[in-house]
């Protein structure tokens, strides 16, 4: 991920514990064109295992994840 | 030459029968237990599963089915047994027990107060996001008519309809994944 790369949207979802981060990531990124980059917060330990999985499955792709404390940032690319 | 295209046909043939067995991208689901942390968690797969873009069917079957009445509405006419069972099984999703240390309706209580202190979607709150989402539900006829339920005291679901053993069958053989909960 290049320092140019520009976010099209900011998602805090912090303080939401599952199922909730991934049925708001999966409707936030929905809302923005393929190619385009989100940016989500979460402090939910299970996000760590679960965006990926769910990227995966719906062929996003996880550009960044920088774990800082409690929040995790990550960087999601809409592909389809 | 024309030996190749037969080939071809029958091949195509072929491959036309064996994408009619492969399953959908489906998950279903038969929801048989009352308990509050059991039909709690069948929603949050139901819902994680359409995250995850997969179609989702839900069955209510005996125990699950009295989740599905609603507490402000009035049941129609009842023999007695009905009126019993009406009585005795809980009146949609606010009068559900968890399986384990209910403790009199204390546990279930401190459950409810610990979910909302930590933002856990409520059994309420999960329903609601699984209409919005398009889970589909199916209710047992059979249970209904056994405990004495009648259409006018369910909720008001978009995607539910009632049904018998074989629509489940049908869903579950053109599913990914079964789960009885």
């Amino acid at each position: 991920m290049s320092e140019e790369t520009k976010i099209a949207k900011v998602m805090d979802l912090k303080g939401l514990p599952c199922p909730m981060p991934i049925l708001k990531v999966n409707k936030g990124i929905q809302e923005v064109e393929v190619g385009q980059v989100i940016e989500v917060w979460s402090t939910d330990p299970g996000s760590l295992s679960d965006f990926p999985s769910w990227a995966r499955t719906r062929g996003h792709e996880i550009l960044k994840t920088d774990q800082n404390g409690e929040v995790t940032k990550f960087y999601i690319k809409r592909l389809l | 030459m024309q030996n190749v295209e037969a080939q071809i046909e029958a091949m195509q043939s072929q491959i036309a029968a064996m994408e009619k067995k492969i399953p959908s991208n489906k998950i279903s689901m038969i929801v048989f237990s009352g308990d509050m942390d059991k039909v709690l968690a069948a929603f949050v797969i139901a819902t994680g599963a359409v995250a995850m873009g997969m179609d989702v069917v839900m069955f209510f079957t005996f125990w699950g089915t009295p989740i599905l009445r609603d507490k402000t509405k009035k049941a129609g006419a009842k023999d007695t047994m009905g009126k019993m069972f009406g009585a005795m099984l809980p009146k949609g999703t606010c009068e559900v027990k968890l399986s384990k240390m209910n403790m009199g309706g204390m546990g279930t209580a401190m459950m409810k107060s610990l979910m909302k202190k930590k933002n856990v979607a409520s059994l309420d709150q999960m329903m609601e996001m699984a209409e919005e989402f398009g889970v589909q539900i199916f209710v047992c006829e059979m249970s209904m008519d056994l405990m004495g339920f009648n259409r006018e005291e369910m909720i008001d679901y978009s995607g539910m309809s009632y049904c018998g053993v074989a629509t489940f069958l049908e869903q579950a053989n053109d599913s990914k994944i079964q789960l009885f909960i």
